[in-house]
Protein backbone atom coordinates (compact mmCIF):
# COMPACT_ATOMS: atom_id res chain seq x y z
CA UNK A 1 0.00 0.00 0.00
CA UNK A 2 1.34 3.28 -0.73
CA UNK A 3 1.32 6.33 1.23
CA UNK A 4 -0.45 9.89 0.23
CA UNK A 5 1.26 11.90 -1.41
CA UNK A 6 0.95 15.58 -2.38
CA UNK A 7 1.20 15.82 -5.86
CA UNK A 8 3.36 18.19 -7.56
CA UNK A 9 0.92 20.92 -9.71
CA UNK A 10 1.61 20.53 -13.25
CA UNK A 11 2.66 23.64 -15.54
CA UNK A 12 3.63 24.59 -19.05
CA UNK A 13 7.50 24.34 -17.48
CA UNK A 14 7.59 21.01 -15.20
CA UNK A 15 5.42 18.95 -17.20
CA UNK A 16 8.18 17.07 -19.02
CA UNK A 17 9.54 16.03 -15.74
CA UNK A 18 6.52 15.25 -13.98
CA UNK A 19 5.39 13.18 -16.71
CA UNK A 20 7.93 11.49 -18.43
CA UNK A 21 7.84 8.38 -16.15
CA UNK A 22 4.64 7.39 -18.34
CA UNK A 23 7.53 6.28 -20.38
CA UNK A 24 10.00 4.57 -17.99
CA UNK A 25 12.76 7.55 -18.60
CA UNK A 26 13.91 10.05 -16.64
CA UNK A 27 14.42 13.56 -18.06
CA UNK A 28 16.28 16.89 -16.96
CA UNK A 29 16.08 20.30 -18.80
CA UNK A 30 19.06 20.47 -21.08
CA UNK A 31 21.00 23.13 -23.41
CA UNK A 32 20.51 22.69 -26.94
CA UNK A 33 23.24 24.26 -27.60
CA UNK A 34 25.89 23.08 -24.86
CA UNK A 35 24.47 20.09 -23.49
CA UNK A 36 24.37 21.07 -19.74
CA UNK A 37 21.22 19.96 -17.63
CA UNK A 38 19.21 22.40 -15.86
CA UNK A 39 17.28 21.42 -12.66
CA UNK A 40 14.70 22.75 -11.67
CA UNK A 41 13.62 23.71 -14.78
CA UNK A 42 14.52 27.35 -16.23
CA UNK A 43 13.97 29.42 -19.24
CA UNK A 44 17.59 29.86 -20.26
CA UNK A 45 20.97 28.17 -19.88
CA UNK A 46 23.00 29.27 -17.07
CA UNK A 47 26.17 27.79 -18.52
CA UNK A 48 26.39 29.85 -22.00
CA UNK A 49 22.72 31.78 -21.87
CA UNK A 50 21.71 29.76 -24.71
CA UNK A 51 17.57 30.02 -24.30
CA UNK A 52 17.74 26.90 -26.95
CA UNK A 53 16.52 24.43 -24.24
CA UNK A 54 14.68 21.14 -24.21
CA UNK A 55 14.19 18.03 -22.40
CA UNK A 56 16.82 15.40 -22.68
CA UNK A 57 16.67 11.83 -21.27
CA UNK A 58 19.51 10.40 -18.75
CA UNK A 59 20.13 7.09 -17.76
CA UNK A 60 18.54 7.42 -14.77
CA UNK A 61 21.62 5.76 -12.90
CA UNK A 62 22.43 8.79 -9.54
CA UNK A 63 24.80 8.58 -6.29
CA UNK A 64 23.35 8.61 -2.69
CA UNK A 65 24.81 12.15 -1.81
CA UNK A 66 22.59 12.27 1.16
CA UNK A 67 19.80 11.08 3.37
CA UNK A 68 17.72 10.93 6.52
CA UNK A 69 15.11 8.44 7.56
CA UNK A 70 12.25 10.21 8.89
CA UNK A 71 10.55 8.55 11.90
CA UNK A 72 7.99 11.92 12.67
CA UNK A 73 4.52 11.97 11.68
CA UNK A 74 4.35 15.16 9.56
CA UNK A 75 1.36 14.46 7.92
CA UNK A 76 -2.04 12.12 7.52
CA UNK A 77 -1.55 9.04 5.49
CA UNK A 78 1.86 8.08 5.53
CA UNK A 79 3.89 4.95 7.58
CA UNK A 80 6.96 5.76 9.37
CA UNK A 81 9.67 5.29 9.17
CA UNK A 82 10.69 6.17 5.36
CA UNK A 83 13.71 7.64 3.59
CA UNK A 84 14.19 11.11 1.78
CA UNK A 85 17.37 11.32 0.05
CA UNK A 86 19.28 13.81 -2.72
CA UNK A 87 20.98 12.23 -5.56
CA UNK A 88 23.13 13.13 -7.94
CA UNK A 89 22.22 11.75 -11.64
CA UNK A 90 25.64 10.57 -12.97
CA UNK A 91 25.47 12.31 -15.71
CA UNK A 92 26.46 15.39 -14.47
CA UNK A 93 27.36 16.68 -10.62
CA UNK A 94 25.78 20.01 -10.06
CA UNK A 95 22.28 18.98 -9.99
CA UNK A 96 20.27 17.49 -7.25
CA UNK A 97 16.84 15.33 -6.99
CA UNK A 98 15.25 15.10 -3.65
CA UNK A 99 13.51 11.53 -3.76
CA UNK A 100 12.75 8.79 -1.83
CA UNK A 101 15.04 6.09 -1.16
CA UNK A 102 13.38 2.52 -1.58
CA UNK A 103 13.54 -1.09 -1.82
CA UNK A 104 15.96 -1.40 0.51
CA UNK A 105 15.66 -1.26 4.43
CA UNK A 106 16.57 1.67 5.70
CA UNK A 107 19.12 0.77 7.97
CA UNK A 108 21.47 0.12 5.70
CA UNK A 109 20.99 3.09 3.16
CA UNK A 110 24.96 4.40 2.65
CA UNK A 111 26.02 8.04 1.42
CA UNK A 112 27.28 7.13 -2.28
CA UNK A 113 25.35 4.32 -2.99
CA UNK A 114 24.80 3.54 -6.87
CA UNK A 115 21.05 3.94 -7.24
CA UNK A 116 18.42 3.71 -10.44
CA UNK A 117 15.71 5.36 -11.14
CA UNK A 118 11.81 3.83 -10.74
CA UNK A 119 8.60 5.59 -11.49
CA UNK A 120 5.83 5.44 -9.15
CA UNK A 121 2.28 5.88 -11.07
CA UNK A 122 0.13 8.81 -9.71
CA UNK A 123 -1.16 9.28 -13.71
CA UNK A 124 -0.63 11.93 -14.47
CA UNK A 125 2.29 12.50 -12.22
CA UNK A 126 5.18 9.54 -12.15
CA UNK A 127 7.58 10.01 -9.56
CA UNK A 128 11.19 9.94 -9.66
CA UNK A 129 11.84 7.47 -6.70
CA UNK A 130 15.38 5.69 -6.63
CA UNK A 131 16.26 1.91 -5.23
CA UNK A 132 19.77 0.20 -5.07
CA UNK A 133 21.35 -1.02 -8.49
CA UNK A 134 20.32 -4.46 -8.92
CA UNK A 135 22.97 -6.52 -7.91
CA UNK A 136 22.46 -8.35 -11.59
CA UNK A 137 22.58 -4.99 -13.52
CA UNK A 138 26.45 -4.30 -12.05
CA UNK A 139 28.19 -7.58 -11.59
CA UNK A 140 28.16 -11.28 -13.10
CA UNK A 141 26.99 -13.95 -10.87
CA UNK A 142 30.21 -14.63 -9.05
CA UNK A 143 29.07 -18.31 -7.80
CA UNK A 144 28.94 -20.64 -10.60
CA UNK A 145 24.87 -20.24 -10.39
CA UNK A 146 23.42 -19.86 -14.30
CA UNK B 1 36.27 50.84 1.40
CA UNK B 2 36.63 53.39 4.11
CA UNK B 3 35.00 52.44 7.59
CA UNK B 4 33.36 55.68 8.01
CA UNK B 5 31.28 54.67 4.62
CA UNK B 6 29.84 51.93 6.33
CA UNK B 7 26.16 52.12 6.11
CA UNK B 8 26.40 50.26 9.85
CA UNK B 9 28.39 52.98 11.65
CA UNK B 10 25.10 55.51 10.82
CA UNK B 11 22.80 53.45 12.73
CA UNK B 12 22.66 51.76 16.65
CA UNK B 13 20.24 49.81 18.31
CA UNK B 14 18.91 51.71 21.05
CA UNK B 15 16.24 50.25 22.56
CA UNK B 16 15.25 46.48 22.88
CA UNK B 17 11.88 44.70 24.23
CA UNK B 18 10.49 41.55 24.52
CA UNK B 19 6.81 40.60 25.61
CA UNK B 20 5.89 37.41 27.77
CA UNK B 21 7.20 34.42 25.97
CA UNK B 22 5.33 31.08 26.20
CA UNK B 23 3.61 28.01 25.30
CA UNK B 24 0.22 28.84 24.17
CA UNK B 25 -0.44 31.74 25.51
CA UNK B 26 -3.58 32.41 23.83
CA UNK B 27 -2.79 35.66 23.14
CA UNK B 28 -2.92 37.61 19.79
CA UNK B 29 -0.11 38.32 17.67
CA UNK B 30 -0.86 42.34 17.38
CA UNK B 31 -1.36 42.23 21.83
CA UNK B 32 2.21 41.02 22.13
CA UNK B 33 3.68 43.03 19.47
CA UNK B 34 2.65 45.83 21.26
CA UNK B 35 3.45 44.72 24.49
CA UNK B 36 7.06 44.18 23.09
CA UNK B 37 7.26 47.47 20.97
CA UNK B 38 6.19 49.74 24.01
CA UNK B 39 8.85 48.14 26.12
CA UNK B 40 11.60 48.26 23.58
CA UNK B 41 10.40 52.43 22.70
CA UNK B 42 10.29 52.98 26.24
CA UNK B 43 14.08 51.52 26.82
CA UNK B 44 15.34 53.20 24.35
CA UNK B 45 14.04 56.64 25.89
CA UNK B 46 11.56 57.44 23.27
CA UNK B 47 7.58 58.13 23.03
CA UNK B 48 5.43 56.28 20.45
CA UNK B 49 5.08 59.89 18.63
CA UNK B 50 9.09 59.45 17.75
CA UNK B 51 8.55 56.20 15.92
CA UNK B 52 8.90 57.13 11.95
CA UNK B 53 9.65 53.96 10.44
CA UNK B 54 8.64 50.38 11.02
CA UNK B 55 10.46 46.91 9.28
CA UNK B 56 9.38 43.36 10.49
CA UNK B 57 9.72 39.55 9.24
CA UNK B 58 8.04 38.15 6.81
CA UNK B 59 4.90 40.44 6.97
CA UNK B 60 1.69 39.21 7.17
CA UNK B 61 0.59 36.30 4.81
CA UNK B 62 4.21 35.50 5.59
CA UNK B 63 2.89 31.65 6.54
CA UNK B 64 0.54 29.96 8.57
CA UNK B 65 0.01 28.14 11.54
CA UNK B 66 1.62 31.32 13.64
CA UNK B 67 4.56 31.89 11.80
CA UNK B 68 3.87 35.30 10.43
CA UNK B 69 2.90 37.39 12.80
CA UNK B 70 0.96 40.87 12.03
CA UNK B 71 1.84 42.49 9.31
CA UNK B 72 3.36 46.35 9.69
CA UNK B 73 0.05 48.11 8.55
CA UNK B 74 -1.80 46.36 11.45
CA UNK B 75 0.79 47.47 13.99
CA UNK B 76 0.68 50.89 12.38
CA UNK B 77 -2.76 51.16 13.04
CA UNK B 78 -3.16 49.76 16.32
CA UNK B 79 -0.08 52.22 17.73
CA UNK B 80 -1.05 55.23 15.20
CA UNK B 81 2.25 55.84 13.89
CA UNK B 82 3.20 58.07 11.47
CA UNK B 83 6.03 56.84 8.89
CA UNK B 84 8.14 57.91 6.79
CA UNK B 85 9.29 54.77 5.71
CA UNK B 86 8.12 50.91 5.96
CA UNK B 87 8.58 47.46 5.07
CA UNK B 88 7.90 43.83 5.73
CA UNK B 89 9.20 40.72 4.01
CA UNK B 90 10.19 36.70 3.97
CA UNK B 91 13.24 37.55 1.31
CA UNK B 92 15.77 38.58 2.12
CA UNK B 93 18.94 38.03 4.45
CA UNK B 94 16.41 35.72 7.08
CA UNK B 95 14.82 36.92 10.14
CA UNK B 96 16.91 40.00 10.73
CA UNK B 97 16.64 41.40 7.21
CA UNK B 98 14.40 43.74 8.98
CA UNK B 99 16.79 45.46 11.21
CA UNK B 100 19.21 45.81 8.08
CA UNK B 101 16.76 47.20 6.27
CA UNK B 102 16.06 49.84 9.22
CA UNK B 103 19.99 50.08 9.29
CA UNK B 104 20.01 51.16 5.48
CA UNK B 105 16.56 53.67 6.10
CA UNK B 106 18.33 55.44 8.92
CA UNK B 107 21.51 55.70 7.48
CA UNK B 108 20.08 57.49 4.40
CA UNK B 109 17.76 59.41 6.21
CA UNK B 110 14.33 57.91 5.19
CA UNK B 111 13.78 57.10 8.77
CA UNK B 112 15.21 57.99 12.34
CA UNK B 113 13.77 55.98 14.48
CA UNK B 114 12.54 52.50 13.36
CA UNK B 115 10.18 50.04 15.32
CA UNK B 116 12.14 46.31 13.86
CA UNK B 117 9.57 43.48 15.69
CA UNK B 118 9.02 39.52 15.10
CA UNK B 119 6.14 38.03 16.72
CA UNK B 120 5.43 34.44 16.66
CA UNK B 121 2.08 32.17 17.87
CA UNK B 122 3.14 29.29 16.99
CA UNK B 123 2.91 27.22 19.77
CA UNK B 124 -0.98 28.29 19.93
CA UNK B 125 -1.79 27.68 16.56
CA UNK B 126 0.23 24.25 17.10
CA UNK B 127 -2.85 23.54 20.07
CA UNK B 128 -2.52 20.18 21.62
CA UNK B 129 -1.21 18.54 18.14
CA UNK B 130 2.25 17.67 17.07
CA UNK B 131 4.05 20.24 14.91
CA UNK B 132 2.92 19.90 11.53
CA UNK B 133 4.19 19.56 8.29
CA UNK B 134 4.82 22.17 5.59
CA UNK B 135 2.58 21.32 2.62
CA UNK B 136 0.50 19.08 4.64
CA UNK B 137 -3.26 19.11 3.67
CA UNK B 138 -2.32 20.64 0.12
CA UNK B 139 -4.05 19.71 -2.75
CA UNK B 140 -1.10 20.22 -4.61
CA UNK B 141 2.34 21.78 -5.10
CA UNK B 142 3.75 24.21 -7.00
CA UNK B 143 6.52 26.76 -6.86
CA UNK B 144 10.15 25.36 -5.52
CA UNK B 145 8.62 23.58 -2.75
CA UNK B 146 7.07 20.63 -5.33
CA UNK B 147 10.49 19.93 -5.58
CA UNK B 148 10.70 17.96 -2.21
CA UNK B 149 7.11 17.95 -0.52
CA UNK B 150 6.14 15.45 -2.98
CA UNK B 151 8.63 13.22 -1.51
CA UNK B 152 7.52 13.07 2.22
CA UNK B 153 10.10 15.77 3.13
CA UNK B 154 7.52 17.48 4.90
CA UNK B 155 9.60 20.04 7.27
CA UNK B 156 12.95 21.71 6.83
CA UNK B 157 13.82 19.14 10.19
CA UNK B 158 14.29 16.40 7.23
CA UNK B 159 16.05 19.19 4.72
CA UNK B 160 18.47 19.98 6.93
CA UNK B 161 18.61 16.43 8.68
CA UNK B 162 20.44 15.69 5.28
CA UNK B 163 22.67 18.57 5.40
CA UNK B 164 23.51 17.16 8.75
CA UNK B 165 24.03 13.28 7.33
CA UNK B 166 26.59 14.99 4.81
CA UNK B 167 28.46 16.69 7.47
CA UNK B 168 28.93 13.84 9.58
CA UNK B 169 29.73 11.85 6.49
CA UNK B 170 32.32 14.47 5.26
CA UNK B 171 33.91 14.76 8.80
CA UNK B 172 32.93 12.12 11.02
CA UNK B 173 30.88 14.49 13.43
CA UNK B 174 28.70 12.21 15.55
CA UNK B 175 25.73 12.63 17.69
CA UNK B 176 27.64 13.41 20.62
CA UNK B 177 29.44 16.08 19.61
CA UNK B 178 25.96 18.05 18.39
CA UNK B 179 24.47 17.29 21.31
CA UNK B 180 26.96 19.70 23.30
CA UNK B 181 24.85 22.36 21.24
CA UNK B 182 21.79 21.69 23.24
CA UNK B 183 22.75 20.24 26.15
CA UNK B 184 24.64 23.95 26.70
CA UNK B 185 21.83 25.55 26.44
CA UNK B 186 19.56 23.91 28.55
CA UNK B 187 22.44 24.81 31.35
CA UNK B 188 21.77 28.86 29.77
CA UNK B 189 18.33 28.49 29.93
CA UNK B 190 18.15 27.30 33.43
CA UNK B 191 19.47 30.81 34.06
CA UNK B 192 16.86 32.66 31.80
CA UNK B 193 13.38 33.20 33.49
CA UNK B 194 11.67 33.49 30.22
CA UNK B 195 12.98 30.51 28.80
CA UNK B 196 10.24 27.88 28.20
CA UNK B 197 12.57 24.39 29.16
CA UNK B 198 14.55 25.14 32.04
CA UNK B 199 14.88 21.32 33.93
CA UNK B 200 18.49 19.95 33.71
CA UNK B 201 19.06 17.58 30.47
CA UNK B 202 22.09 15.53 30.56
CA UNK B 203 24.11 14.43 26.75
CA UNK B 204 22.25 11.03 28.06
CA UNK B 205 18.71 12.40 28.25
CA UNK B 206 19.53 14.08 24.75
CA UNK B 207 20.78 10.99 22.90
CA UNK B 208 17.94 9.09 24.06
CA UNK B 209 15.15 10.94 23.50
CA UNK B 210 13.26 9.83 20.51
CA UNK B 211 14.46 10.21 17.00
CA UNK B 212 12.45 12.25 14.51
CA UNK B 213 14.66 12.48 11.32
CA UNK B 214 18.18 11.08 11.74
CA UNK B 215 20.75 12.46 12.53
CA UNK B 216 18.16 14.76 14.49
CA UNK B 217 16.32 13.48 17.97
CA UNK B 218 13.63 15.82 19.77
CA UNK B 219 16.23 17.94 21.11
CA UNK B 220 17.66 18.97 18.25
CA UNK B 221 14.56 20.93 16.77
CA UNK B 222 13.33 24.35 18.50
CA UNK B 223 10.36 24.88 20.81
CA UNK B 224 7.37 26.80 19.03
CA UNK B 225 6.61 29.45 21.66
CA UNK B 226 4.25 32.69 21.88
CA UNK B 227 6.37 36.22 22.07
CA UNK B 228 7.63 39.13 20.07
CA UNK B 229 10.90 40.79 19.83
CA UNK B 230 11.17 44.35 19.77
CA UNK B 231 14.24 46.49 18.19
CA UNK B 232 14.34 49.90 17.86
CA UNK B 233 17.08 51.37 14.90
CA UNK B 234 18.24 54.77 15.32
CA UNK B 235 20.51 57.27 13.47
CA UNK B 236 23.83 57.03 15.73
CA UNK B 237 23.73 60.45 16.50
CA UNK B 238 21.39 59.76 18.75
CA UNK B 239 23.51 57.21 20.56
CA UNK B 240 24.23 59.52 23.14
CA UNK B 241 20.74 60.40 24.50
CA UNK B 242 20.08 56.55 24.37
CA UNK B 243 19.27 56.09 28.55
CA UNK B 244 20.46 52.57 28.03
CA UNK B 245 23.99 51.99 26.28
CA UNK B 246 23.28 52.14 22.72
CA UNK B 247 24.64 48.48 20.43
CA UNK B 248 26.41 49.77 17.47
CA UNK B 249 26.55 47.46 14.24
CA UNK B 250 30.25 46.94 13.36
CA UNK B 251 29.58 44.88 10.13
CA UNK B 252 26.38 43.11 8.57
CA UNK B 253 26.64 39.83 6.13
CA UNK B 254 24.21 39.97 3.88
CA UNK B 255 25.31 37.62 0.95
CA UNK B 256 24.14 34.62 -0.93
CA UNK B 257 26.44 33.67 -3.69
CA UNK B 258 25.29 29.99 -3.98
CA UNK B 259 22.18 28.67 -5.22
CA UNK B 260 19.23 29.84 -3.26
CA UNK B 261 17.88 26.53 -3.09
CA UNK B 262 17.34 24.00 -0.04
CA UNK B 263 19.11 20.85 -2.52
CA UNK B 264 20.65 22.44 -5.24
CA UNK B 265 23.30 24.81 -2.85
CA UNK B 266 26.86 23.80 -4.14
CA UNK B 267 27.71 22.56 -0.41
CA UNK B 268 24.99 21.07 1.61
CA UNK B 269 27.76 21.13 4.62
CA UNK B 270 28.00 24.74 4.55
CA UNK B 271 24.62 26.26 3.59
CA UNK B 272 24.05 30.19 2.88
CA UNK B 273 25.87 30.31 6.34
CA UNK B 274 29.50 30.64 4.54
CA UNK B 275 28.06 33.88 1.76
CA UNK B 276 26.72 35.77 4.71
CA UNK B 277 29.24 35.43 7.01
CA UNK B 278 31.92 35.85 3.92
CA UNK B 279 30.49 39.01 3.38
CA UNK B 280 30.54 40.64 7.07
CA UNK B 281 33.88 39.85 7.45
CA UNK B 282 34.72 41.62 3.70
CA UNK B 283 32.83 44.86 5.70
CA UNK B 284 34.96 45.19 8.89
CA UNK B 285 38.63 44.78 10.15
CA UNK B 286 37.76 42.59 13.12
CA UNK B 287 38.47 39.08 13.32
CA UNK B 288 36.85 35.99 14.89
CA UNK B 289 39.14 36.16 17.58
CA UNK B 290 38.26 39.93 18.39
CA UNK B 291 34.62 38.23 19.39
CA UNK B 292 33.49 37.83 23.16
CA UNK B 293 30.21 36.19 22.78
CA UNK B 294 28.05 34.15 19.92
CA UNK B 295 24.37 34.22 19.12
CA UNK B 296 23.93 31.62 16.52
CA UNK B 297 20.34 30.39 15.24
CA UNK B 298 19.63 27.28 16.09
CA UNK B 299 16.06 26.24 14.41
CA UNK B 300 18.04 22.91 14.89
CA UNK B 301 21.66 22.54 16.61
CA UNK B 302 22.72 21.47 13.40
CA UNK B 303 22.83 24.86 11.97
CA UNK B 304 24.42 26.65 15.26
CA UNK B 305 27.55 23.72 13.97
CA UNK B 306 27.35 25.00 10.44
CA UNK B 307 27.30 28.98 11.93
CA UNK B 308 30.36 28.24 14.16
CA UNK B 309 32.24 26.71 11.04
CA UNK B 310 30.65 29.77 8.65
CA UNK B 311 31.90 32.85 10.93
CA UNK B 312 35.43 31.44 11.40
CA UNK B 313 35.70 30.36 14.75
CA UNK B 314 36.66 26.78 14.03
CA UNK B 315 38.11 25.64 10.44
CA UNK B 316 35.30 24.39 7.66
CA UNK B 317 34.30 20.56 9.25
CA UNK B 318 35.79 21.32 12.58
CA UNK B 319 32.34 22.05 14.06
CA UNK B 320 31.76 18.73 16.39
CA UNK B 321 35.26 18.58 18.33
CA UNK B 322 34.88 22.50 18.57
CA UNK B 323 32.01 22.51 20.95
CA UNK B 324 32.71 18.60 22.09
CA UNK B 325 32.02 18.55 25.51
CA UNK B 326 30.83 22.04 25.35
CA UNK B 327 32.95 23.68 27.92
CA UNK B 328 34.54 26.08 24.86
CA UNK B 329 30.93 27.30 24.15
CA UNK B 330 29.87 27.25 27.97
CA UNK B 331 28.94 30.90 29.49
CA UNK B 332 32.27 30.65 30.69
CA UNK B 333 33.97 29.31 28.52
CA UNK B 334 36.35 31.12 25.33
CA UNK B 335 33.46 31.69 22.93
CA UNK B 336 30.16 31.75 25.47
CA UNK B 337 27.47 30.73 23.02
CA UNK B 338 23.35 31.36 22.79
CA UNK B 339 23.79 32.49 26.04
CA UNK B 340 19.99 32.67 27.07
CA UNK B 341 19.36 28.89 25.98
CA UNK B 342 18.72 29.69 22.00
CA UNK B 343 15.37 28.62 20.41
CA UNK B 344 16.24 24.97 21.55
CA UNK B 345 15.48 25.90 25.29
CA UNK B 346 14.38 29.89 25.41
CA UNK B 347 11.94 29.29 22.63
CA UNK B 348 11.51 29.50 18.89
CA UNK B 349 11.29 33.90 18.91
CA UNK B 350 12.44 33.09 15.25
CA UNK B 351 16.22 35.28 15.32
CA UNK B 352 15.47 38.33 16.81
CA UNK B 353 15.71 36.55 20.12
CA UNK B 354 19.22 36.46 19.37
CA UNK B 355 19.46 39.73 18.70
CA UNK B 356 18.05 40.95 21.82
CA UNK B 357 20.41 38.77 23.52
CA UNK B 358 23.12 40.00 22.68
CA UNK B 359 22.14 43.48 23.37
CA UNK B 360 21.66 42.42 26.90
CA UNK B 361 25.23 40.81 27.31
CA UNK B 362 26.46 43.58 25.66
CA UNK B 363 24.77 46.06 28.11
CA UNK B 364 25.73 43.76 31.00
CA UNK B 365 21.78 43.60 31.58
CA UNK B 366 21.85 39.96 31.37
CA UNK B 367 21.26 39.19 34.93
CA UNK B 368 21.90 35.66 36.36
CA UNK B 369 23.36 34.63 32.86
CA UNK B 370 25.33 37.61 32.00
CA UNK B 371 28.39 36.75 30.91
CA UNK B 372 31.62 38.15 33.11
CA UNK B 373 34.33 39.94 31.54
CA UNK B 374 31.92 43.14 29.93
CA UNK B 375 31.70 41.67 26.29
CA UNK B 376 32.18 44.20 24.08
CA UNK B 377 31.85 42.47 20.48
CA UNK B 378 28.92 40.24 20.02
CA UNK B 379 28.34 37.62 16.28
CA UNK B 380 24.63 37.38 15.78
CA UNK B 381 23.53 34.87 12.87
CA UNK B 382 19.61 34.23 11.83
CA UNK B 383 18.81 31.18 9.76
CA UNK B 384 19.54 28.11 7.91
CA UNK B 385 19.37 26.33 4.34
CA UNK B 386 19.37 28.48 1.69
CA UNK B 387 18.33 31.42 4.02
CA UNK B 388 20.99 33.41 6.17
CA UNK B 389 21.89 37.06 7.39
CA UNK B 390 24.72 38.11 10.22
CA UNK B 391 26.15 40.79 11.87
CA UNK B 392 28.65 41.92 14.73
CA UNK B 393 27.28 44.00 17.38
CA UNK B 394 29.36 46.11 19.97
CA UNK B 395 28.47 48.02 22.93
CA UNK B 396 28.71 51.91 22.04
CA UNK B 397 31.66 54.19 23.74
Amino acid sequence: MSDFRVLPRIDEDNEFFWTSGREGVLRFLGCDHCGYLIHPPGPVCPKCWSRQVSPQPVSGRATLYSFTINHQNWAPGTEEPYVIGIVVPVEQDDIRLTTNVIGIDPGAVEIGMELEVVFEDRDPVFLPLFRPVAASATAAPRDGTP
Amino acid sequence: MSRAELLEHRAVISGIGQSQVGRRLNRSGIDLTVEAALEAISDAGLEVADIDGIATYPGAGGGPGGFAGPGTPEVQDAMRLRLNWHTGGIEGPAQMAAVINAAMAVATGLARHVLCYRTVTEATAQGGGGRGGIGAGVPQMGGTLQWSIPFKAYSAACWLAMNAQRHFHEFGTTREQLGAIPVNQRANAALNPKAVYRDPMSLEDYLSARIITTPFGLYDCDAPVDGSTAVIVSSADYAPDAPRPATRFEAVGTALRGRPSWDQFDDLTTMSARDAAASMWERTDLTPADVDIAELYDGFSFLTLCWLEALGFCGRGEGGPFVEGGRRIALDGALPLNTHGGQLSAGRLHGFGHIHEAVLQLRGDAGARQVTGEPELAAVANGGGPIAGCMLLSRWR
